[in-house]
């Protein structure tokens, strides 16, 4: 990482704007262009809000969102070198351009080609993902109609009574869930990256699971396939009525070329009653070359509800991307005998830094919660785990099981864990298992006299190390996963 | 098959193995013996390519390729083996992920098709039962939670499912009971063929009783003092290696 400030990118609004510039209009709000100016303002956010076609009260809420924003500090707590950031030197808004279109894949970045091709990804897909031209087209007359299986997977969560839409398209279909939710767990003011995203968020996604549906499919399946362009800001809202089920998964195991350098996304999960939620994620942003230079700021606010008794939420997170990332998924226990549940992996390798960790907050009686952190640290990476487990004084028999492993690779990298424990109920059961380790040469040497190359059998001995997580993502991503976890650590090893 | 000529090694500045020359012909079983701090697990550690020894003099070949300039997972491709006296953990990775992933890395090596997975449980089952290990423990982490006897037995498991060519057996021998004894024993007579050879190290002359060697060398402060048939085992046994190497 380099000390100077660094300008955040939005290749896209450049070029718009070195389009635009030849025009006499110049940079004014005119509702026609679609790139707001830079910086940020009010009028940015009714910029953004109007471009969206967002109801009034939707405005209101950005609006007020702004102006906390404006007096909040930005948190200083956790153990992360961020460059100063210039929010007046970046774009909030530009309308999707099409990706710069190659016209094969020979003219892709044989480093990008070369991971696409460790992943083991078809290439079909892999010229989706790198924007080749005609890549849908190609698609379509492959074996797999990508469009009509994606329409097909559309038709049967309608048939479900599934709503999964942007949340763009939700806000204007279904107006009353989105405001009776939007920020009923992430609330405007709870954080600056939070509030931020509230004020300018761009798109993001929401599903709704009505009362006793289990959704049909794994809502995966369906992003696998239509591999679309996330948003800087995004938003998302997940909500499982009662008896409902719904397993997500977001992020790809392929590097995504996204020049965005500030991604500040917000998560809501809502469970009620007996339902469940599974949020799975795979984040592979770039992480920065291998001087430090560049790469993702990943600034993240999840946050799940268990509102309803015996409601249960999953976080698996597999973290190998992003220059800094900085996030908790959450799980407030409100309902009685809720579950909470977080199962994470983060790697960090060369300048990397990775403050993640989880919150359980134990609000109802009997309310239960396991926490797997797995980080491995190699390069000249830093990586730490900060868990807060709370039981409030009304958690009568609440208990918590938590285990931070961390593998240090070289001698160079840190591993870092922070527990925080504030128990307000005696009945409370915690209990907490960490320990450090590093790869020994005398594993390596032995993977190796048996036929792995130096690269595979640190790869295998990290999977082995984080196994208990992988087997928590579906079937498909863990094998991905997998593969993901020994790219990441490529060249770590002397 | 694998040709030592004059090798000298070290282990950080410390001179081990001060000029040693061996041959080992297909079909033939060696065993070396000698001291402790001869230079015998040096010797292992050095044909398998292990990080921290440096060869400083002499050459060593493979098949008439150089054995010194391939990395320990191409000289495994080879089809040189290395059994551990200390087989080592590998928590979280099952004996037989460890095992396919292994094969396949080296047939891939070696420009060969990956092995089914039918054909390979199958010759798991086969090459199992003959050692003792049952399934249940396969499926656990590499070594994880084996007695050092188990640890041996999956040691000799591993031996029959890679089928090298050379077999170099570091200290199989130790820690085992009579029973397991024989029963690696009865692995390694299994590997013995024609085409393939076996270069047993050890401290004690039991196992040989079980394997009986073709040759049987003496090596000590570094070097090859001695090399005879199986009754030199015999002699070494009565005399020590004090009488002998003197």
């Amino acid at each position: 990482m380099t000390s100077e400030t660094e300008t955040l990118r939005n290749p896209q609004a450049s070029a718009a704007i070195d389009e635009l510039s030849t025009y006499k209009w110049g940079f004014a709000t005119d509702i026609e262009q679609d790139f707001a100016p830079k910086g940020l303002n009010e009028d940015t956010v009714r910029f953004i809000s109007a471009k969206k076609n967002e109801p009034e009260w939707m405005l209101e809420w950005r609006l007020k969102a702004y102006r906390i924003w404006l007096t909040l500090p930005t948190p200083e707590w956790a153990k992360l070198k961020i460059p100063p950031i210039d929010y007046q030197d970046a774009y909030y808004f530009a309308a999707p351009k099409a990706k710069p279109t190659l016209a094969s894949l020979d003219e892709l970045d044989p480093e990008i080609r070369r991971t696409y091709e460790k992943l083991g990804i078809p290439i079909e897909e892999q010229k989706v993902l790198a924007g080749v031209e005609g890549a849908r087209r190609v698609a379509v007359d492959a074996v797999f109609d990508s469009v009509s299986v994606a329409t097909t997977f559309r038709e049967e969560l309608k048939r479900a009574g599934v709503i999964f839409l942007s949340i763009s398209e939700a806000m204007r279909e279904y107006p009353d869930l989105v405001r009776k939710h939007l920020g009923s767990v992430v609330p405007v003011r709870d954080n600056y990256f939070a509030c931020l995203n509230a004020a300018v968020f761009s798109d993001g996604t929401f599903v709704y699971v009505p009362k006793g549906v289990r959704c049909p499919m794994e809502l995966s399946t369906y992003f696998r396939i239509n591999a679309e362009n996330t948003g800087q800001f995004e938003r998302t809202l997940i909500i499982a009525e009662e008896g409902a089920y719904v397993s997500y998964l977001e992020g790809c195991t392929a590097p995504m070329r996204d020049e965005n350098q500030l991604h500040a996304a917000v998560v809501e999960l809502i469970a009620e009653t007996d339902a469940e939620i599974k949020y799975s994620t795979v984040q592979n942003w770039y992480p920065g070359d291998k001087d430090g230079k560049g790469g993702i700021y990943n600034f993240v606010t999840k946050r799940a509800l268990c509102r309803g008794a015996r409601s249960k939420v999953s976080w698996t997170q597999v973290e190998t991307g992003s220059a800094i990332t900085w996030k908790y998924p959450s799980c407030v226990l409100a309902g009685e005998d809720s579950v909470g549940e977080f199962y994470s992996v983060a790697v960090t390798n060369n300048y990397q830094q990775a403050d993640t960790g989880t919150k359980m907050i134990h609000l109802g009686k009997g309310t239960t919660s396991t926490i797997i952190s797995k980080g491995i640290s190699a390069g000249r990476s830093d990586n730490s785990y900060r868990g807060l487990v709370r039981i409030g004084p009304s958690a009568e028999g609440a208990r918590n099981f938590t285990q931070c492993d961390s593998l240090l690779i070289g001698d160079k990298s840190g591993a870092h864990t922070i527990p925080y424990i504030e128990v307000k109920n005696p009945s409370a059961i915690i209990e907490h298992e960490a320990t450090t380790s590093k790869i020994s040469e005398d594993q390596k040497f032995y993977a190796m006299s048996r036929g792995l190359n130096s690269e595979d059998a640190v790869a295998l001995i990290v999977n082995g190390f984080c196994k208990e997580v992988l087997q928590q993502l579906p079937m498909e991503f863990a094998v991905e996963a997998q593969k993901l976890l020994g790219i990441s650590l490529e060249g770590s090893v002397g | 098959m694998l040709v030592i000529e004059n090798l000298h090694a070290n282990v950080g500045d410390k001179p081990i193995l001060k000029g040693l020359s061996l041959i080992v012909n297909a079909g033939e079983v060696h065993a070396i013996m000698g001291p402790n701090g001869a230079g015998k697990s040096t010797l292992a550690h050095v044909l398998a390519g292990r990080e921290g020894y440096t060869v400083t003099q002499g050459t060593a070949t493979f098949d008439g390729k150089d054995l010194l300039d391939l990395e320990p997972h191409e000289r495994a491709a080879a089809g040189l083996f290395l059994g551990f006296q200390y087989p080592v953990e590998i928590p979280g990775v099952s004996n037989l992920l460890f095992l396919r992933t292994a094969l396949n890395a080296q047939r891939r090596l070696r420009g060969e098709p990956e092995i089914s997975g039918a054909d390979f449980m199958k010759k798991v089952r086969t090459e199992s039962a003959v050692l003792g290990l049952d399934m249940e423990m396969l499926k656990r982490g590499v070594n994880v939670g084996f007695s050092g006897g188990e640890k041996k037995r999956n040691e000799a498991f591993q031996l029959g499912m890679l089928e090298p060519k050379l077999a170099l057996l570091d200290e199989t021998d130790s820690g085992l009971d009579i029973d397991a004894l024989r029963i690696v024993s009865e692995g390694i007579n299994r590997f013995r063929s024609p085409e393939r050879a076996v270069l047993l190290i050890t401290h004690y002359q039991r196992l040989l009783d079980h394997v009986r060697p073709d040759y049987v060398h003496v090596l000590a402060d570094g070097r090859i003092v001695e090399t005879g048939g199986p009754d030199l085992a015999l002699r070494l046994e009565a005399q020590g290696y004090e009488g002998i190497a003197a």
